[in-house]
């Protein structure tokens, strides 16, 4: 396309976000900030997710955009026709085709490979932000390994809810050293985050932040001894493909109350039907 | 007697005013000090400067950790930290600002215990019940918010939170201050039997002779940032030398 550079970031900025990836992959789970740029998109939709695709992606690559697990919302085809456009990229909706997949809310249910990048758009990047005010404060507690209050937190919700009330953007420990927001994935797929073979990063556009974790790094959701981390899904089975251990959606389909449940991850539920027409025939 | 804690020559100015002229002390094991003063003495600088809230501009504070004498300025602010927050505690004269008001009783008690890495849900909880039953809170109370509490059992309640640990070295900053007469009393008492039942080593700062004499073993008496007097409380009290402490103790209303 004429007017706009490679993926349509400059080369220095890529450059300066490249610099801010290589010091995060090195300081697992570490926020390190970096010179957020404006986006051809609002802040909260993806500006951190989308500037890290634009500085990692190359010709060879191809891209699958994930929006809350689904390929086809207005989210992910915007992004994914965005470069398409402005890279001339190859794009896909299959995981297992993908070399770079940018994300938001979802990871895969198809288990991802060492030869493939994972991108998180992360709208609050720092897990103590509702806990402690002050960046500066909050910096120093992550500088001293001070989580203490995170746990408090994590108390309060057993003694009031019996149980963590956070069903999504369950804190972690990365590499048992640095606390971290796995981004607001489900705590169904904080296992997911662990040991990963894939290279995974996480950039918020508004707060400048980025942040990663290498493969095969250990990931631990905060938990107690005797309340373990006991994430919750819909115990359903998908109405289309008949999945019992995929994430669910619950969807309202009329207004006599009448609701169905289908799997989020739009890609694993039609190569499940796939499979299951291929078996028939 | 095993000296825990040592300042030597602390120097402190606020601007033209100085906050801490010269000022040597040592604390040993097991031992109460009070330190004593009109308001604006540097009682409270001096607090803040041995419990590592402020680096004083010249001096040494030496800590005994139980391997020989190492200095607060030398061991770092994550070994300061750590100190901070299992073997030392402080208990400031507003419960409100040392307490989280949106978290219950339990969960208060349990931040220090959590910080220094428990993660068994069942024993936090067991430990915070003895505790609220320790400083005279019904634990029937243990997930009320302390928003709820009056101001004596907030007190109560800081102290348990402060003392959940076992910390070896108290630092308390007018521990009574803000309360009435007999709620004070009551307080003191409760002060008095967990410190000796614990073998606590304290530093108090209090501008009040009756809870200094109550409390303290030895005495120091400030007065525009220097040491004037210091000694055994009782010796201290009952025979003041110096000028200022015989108008300190003079000017005690007759009980």
């Amino acid at each position: 396309m004429q007017g706009y550079n490679f993926a349509y970031l400059d080369e220095q900025t890529k450059r300066m976000i490249r610099r801010a990836v290589l010091k995060a992959v090195a300081i697992p789970g570490h926020q390190v900030p970096f010179a957020s740029r404006e986006m051809p998109l609002p802040y909260g939709w993806g500006t951190g997710g989308i500037q890290l695709t634009a500085a990692l992606i190359g010709p060879d690559d191809v891209l699958k955009v994930i929006d809350q697990g689904a390929d086809d919302t207005t989210n992910a085809v915007s992004i994914r026709s965005f470069f398409a456009r402005v890279a001339g990229v190859r794009t896909t909706t299959r995981t297992t085709e993908a070399s770079l997949i940018q994300t938001r809310h979802r990871i895969p249910e198809t288990p991802l490979r060492a030869d493939q990048i994972i991108i998180y758009q992360v709208p609050m990047p720092d897990p103590l932000y509702r806990l402690e005010p002050s960046r500066p404060v909050a910096r120093r507690l992550h500088a001293m390994v001070d989580y203490g209050a995170m746990h408090v937190k994590l108390y309060e919700d057993i003694t009031r809810f019996g149980r963590v009330a956070v069903s999504y953007d369950h804190p972690v420990m990365v590499n048992q050293r640095y606390l971290m927001s796995p981004s607001p994935i489900p705590a169904f797929d904080n296992p997911k985050l662990h040991r990963s073979p894939a290279l995974q990063l996480f950039g918020a556009g508004r707060e400048k932040r980025i942040y990663a974790v290498p493969p095969f790094t250990s990931v631990v959701s905060l938990d107690f001894e005797d309340h373990e981390f006991n994430p919750q899904r819909a115990p359903q089975t998908c109405a289309l493909c008949g999945s019992t251990t995929s994430y669910l959606d619950e969807m309202v389909i009329d207004d006599q109350g009448g609701r169905m449940f289908a799997c989020s991850d739009t890609d694993f539920c039609e190569q499940q039907r796939q499979a299951q027409h291929d078996h028939a025939a | 007697m095993i000296t825990l804690l040592e300042a030597h020559a602390l120097h402190h100015r606020f601007g033209r005013t100085a906050a801490l002229d010269d000022v040597s002390l040592t604390l040993r094991r097991h031992e109460i000090l009070a330190i004593v003063g009109e308001s604006g003495s540097g009682k409270t600088t001096l607090l803040n400067a041995l419990s590592g809230r402020l680096t004083p501009q010249r001096g040494d504070i030496l800590y005994d950790d139980g391997g020989g004498p190492r200095a607060l300025a030398s061991c770092g602010e994550v070994v300061l930290r750590k100190l901070q927050r299992a073997r030392w505690g402080y208990i400031a004269q507003d419960p409100r600002s040392a307490l989280r008001l949106d978290i219950s009783a339990g969960g208060n008690i349990g931040e220090r215990l959590m910080a220094s890495g428990a993660r068994h849900y069942g024993d936090i909880r067991a430990i915070a019940t003895h505790w609220l039953e320790a400083v005279e809170i019904d634990p029937a109370r243990l997930d009320d918010l302390p928003r709820y509490f009056s101001g004596g059992m907030l007190q109560r309640l800081q102290i348990a939170a402060t003392l959940v640990t076992a910390p070896e070295l108290v630092f308390m900053d007018e521990p009574t201050g803000g309360l009435d007469v007999s709620v004070q009393a009551r307080i003191l008492d409760l002060i008095r039997s967990l410190v000796r039942r614990l073998g606590l080593a304290v530093v108090l700062v209090t501008h009040d002779i009756g809870v200094a004499r109550l409390l303290a073993d030895r005495l120091i008496v400030m007065r525009h940032g220097r040491i004037v007097e210091s000694g055994l409380t009782d010796q201290v009290l009952d025979d003041p030398h110096d000028e200022y402490t015989q108008l300190l103790v003079a000017s005690v209303l007759p009980a």
